[in-house]
């Protein structure tokens, strides 16, 4: 009688990935439609890499109707800053970059010292002031829920408010597709359209969508160190202590971030398959393998989002 | 890669062994990492707890741990070689209603929890009567610590029946019954050998193989437009006149060649082309995110509605509908003006009518209620200042649900299910 009765089962079943993906062109669409100036965080890593493509889906043929934005903490590894301009240039949109080193040398922020000095958290500010000064009233990032347990309690449509702070007793209740847009000169709106995906649905897409990703991301031999287990890159921003010594590893990068923080897993996966055999079968998360300022507390994600943080 | 997605939603407190039940779940499918187990056994010790909490997997904010209560929704994904699922782990007292209505509105399946000492609750029966408000198409009733009544197949009968009974005051399609003990794993993943009287699914058994592929509604086309893209590339002659309307499909399937009509303006072409960057489509049906491209020239912008000239929504500015509302600071009165948000399109409504309070506990009709206050639902009469283009939630959950927007707080305060359009 109906067509749901008469369907071969299945048929209208989409796949996990063409799911996630028609969610989160839903969701970017949604943002070009009701926002005046949106922009997409772009970091270079592979999470803002799927983002990209989707935004490129979702206005196609038209071009993408926002900016992209680099928050640069000048302490990147270069092979990621190169692919960074190769795939805007490409991708024909404009780029802004806030930059952290700019925020030290006009005396906004302090640049911390020691042995675990890191910019990471400098981010922030630069953030916040890049979407005053260019009057962003909403924000693309690409985390996702998987990833900590404070981002599994935040909202696809996440508000922040005139100071960018994150509250999350006061957060929106957000049902079906219904995404409450609304907000007040100076406020703004973080948009996740990744929310619902996991580390391997985003390798999935990659490989599904064959894009291309920074070097580093595949196995490659490189200067180490290990400090509390995590192995970072020699860097010339990072302090070094004398017990830490260098040696040669075959590492790829699980996450791409600061060079001070993020860390190298040990891996000889130099395909895609490989990558994602390897991360099917690890049994720690990335951001507790790789992430250095994730160990601070158990709520230093909770923390630092609720100061603005991405 | 190419399995499909279950969204299921849990409701229980931490007493009917929820967190256990989930953290089971997530721990045998391989979806805990060793570095959050880590870190729930050091808190554990750190609070004196003899056994490993899994409850602090799920409960991520500072005062959520703080507490040791579940808040806000949380959000888990595990997946098996069948399929993929993501859970939407809602908090299950009273002061959480809104919690709960939001976890539901977007799930497939809920599993309502019930502990087989106590039987069923006052806020079981809450439970229910939400998911089935919410029309969330599943539902399984977990009769959880079995081990605790001695795998009593007496037990379980009894407690089937009295839910049953209940379950027929409500809209109920699919509901399954499962005994089961979350702590030892019972008929959580793999059957029983406890309770060798029961010959049902285990739970992810049934998550697994639950058919959810109808669920959609793929009868009745509609395509709320979200977005009209105009590539205005003067250098591409080809593009120079290309109108495409974008949007998600929200129910029915769309084929090339058909027959469309446009809302409001009433006026009726074909559908030239459905377009994805990766190529042309045959159909489309939802939730896809599609492009289309219509043979007439209409003039069609965001908040419009495509659908078929032979079954269109109802097209009123007057809607009957279930509220729940949201707000701690602000009441549901008559004559509240508040925005609505229904599919792509907002407009300002004014409640006419509170018609009735409903008593989530015994479903008693208060028609005497002035007000609705945080967590309480009602029956209301709304009056638009456009028309919308509403279906029966019953029909389709994203053509007959919307929210509601403060207009001076810019705060969701409301979510509504359409019972009614004329």
């Amino acid at each position: 009688m109906s067509q749901a009765n008469t369907a071969p089962r299945g048929r209208y079943q989409l796949s996990q990935l063409d799911f996630l993906e028609a969610e989160a062109i839903f969701i970017m669409r949604e943002v070009a439609a009701e926002f005046e100036r949106p922009v997409l965080l772009f970091s270079g890593g592979k999470d803002s890499i799927v983002m990209l493509r989707l935004a490129e889906k979702a206005f196609w043929p038209g071009a993408i109707p926002f900016p992209v934005m680099h928050v640069d903490t000048g302490h990147n590894f270069p092979e990621v800053m190169e692919f960074r301009d190769r795939r805007v240039a490409e991708a024909g949109v404009e780029l802004i970059v806030a930059s952290v080193q700019e925020q030290i040398d006009a005396g906004k922020v302090v640049e911390p010292t020691g042995r675990w000095a890191s910019r990471n958290r400098l981010q922030t500010a630069a953030l916040l002031e890049a979407i005053e000064t260019h009057r962003f009233d909403a924000a693309f990032g690409g985390a996702r829920r998987d990833e900590e347990k404070a981002r599994a309690k935040e909202r696809v449509f996440s508000f922040r408010d005139e100071f960018g702070q994150w509250d999350p007793k006061a957060q929106r209740p957000e049902l079906w597709n219904v995404y409450n847009t609304r907000i007040n000169m100076g406020e703004h709106i973080r948009v996740f359209p990744l929310s619902n995906w996991t580390e391997l649905d985003v390798w999935g897409y990659i490989a599904r969508e064959k894009l291309d990703l920074p070097s580093i991301y595949f196995s490659h031999k490189r200067q180490v160190f290990e400090r509390d287990g995590i192995l970072l890159s020699d860097n010339p921003f990072i302090t070094r202590g004398e017990d830490e010594e260098l040696f040669e590893a075959t590492v790829r990068y699980r996450t791409v971030g600061d060079m001070t923080c993020t860390g190298a897993v040990r891996s000889s996966a130099v395909e895609l398959d490989e990558i994602m055999a390897e991360i099917a079968a690890t049994r720690i998360t990335e951001r507790g393998q790789t992430r250095a300022d994730d160990r601070s507390s158990e709520a230093a994600m909770e923390d630092r989002k609720r100061e603005g943080y991405f | 890669m190419s399995t499909d997605i279950l969204r299921f939603a849990t409701a229980g407190s931490v007493d009917d062994g929820k967190s256990t039940l989930i953290g089971r779940l997530l721990f045998d499918s391989k979806s805990i990492f060793e570095d959050q187990l880590d870190a729930v056994e050091r808190t554990s010790r750190g609070r004196g707890e003899e056994q490993t909490n899994l409850a602090l997997l799920t409960d991520g904010l500072r005062a959520e741990r703080e507490q040791g209560i579940t808040i806000d929704v949380a959000y888990r994904y595990f997946a098996t070689p069948r399929r993929t699922f993501i859970i939407a782990d809602t908090p299950g007292h009273i002061q959480y209603t809104r919690n709960m209505v939001t976890g539901a509105s977007t799930s497939d399946l809920a599993i309502i929890l019930v502990d087989a000492r106590k039987g069923l609750q006052e806020q079981s029966r809450r439970h229910a009567f939400l998911t089935t408000l919410l029309q969330v198409p599943h539902l399984v009733l977990a009769v959880n610590k079995m081990d605790l009544v001695d795998y009593s197949q007496e037990r379980f009968e009894e407690i089937k029946q009295e839910f049953s009974a209940f379950a027929t005051k409500l809209d109920v399609s699919d509901l399954t019954f499962i005994p089961m003990s979350a702590l030892n794993g019972d008929n959580v993943v793999d059957r029983s050998i406890n309770m060798p009287w029961y010959d049902g699914p285990s739970l992810l058994h049934h998550l697994e193989h639950v058919h959810i592929a109808s669920d959609r509604n793929l009868i009745d086309a509609r395509f709320p437009v979200q977005y009209v893209i105009r590539p205005h590339r003067a250098a591409d002659p080809e593009l120079h006149d290309y109108r495409g309307y974008a949007g998600q499909v929200a129910g029915g399937v769309f084929k090339r060649g058909d027959e469309i009509m446009h809302l409001p303006s009433g006026l009726t072409t074909r559908v030239a082309k459905i377009l994805t960057p990766d190529g042309e489509l045959d159909e489309a049906f939802p939730p896809m995110s599609v492009t289309m491209l219509l043979e007439d020239e209409i003039d069609i912008s965001r908040g419009d509605m495509l659908c078929r000239p032979n079954n269109q929504p109802e097209v009123s500015q007057d809607i009957d509908a279930m509220v729940c509302w949201m707000s701690e600071s602000r009441k549901l009165t008559p004559r509240s003006r508040l925005l609505i948000k229904h599919t792509t399109r907002t407009a300002k409504v004014m409640v006419r009518d509170l018609l009735y309070r409903l008593d989530v506990n015994t479903l008693h009709r208060d028609e005497d209620a002035a007000d609705l206050s945080l967590n309480e639902i009602g029956r209301v009469s709304l009056r638009s200042t456009q028309p919308l283009f509403a279906d029966e939630y019953k029909e389709n959950r994203l053509t007959g649900g919307f929210i509601l927007i403060d207009e001076g707080t810019n705060a969701t305060v409301g979510a509504g299910m359409i019972v009614h359009a004329d």
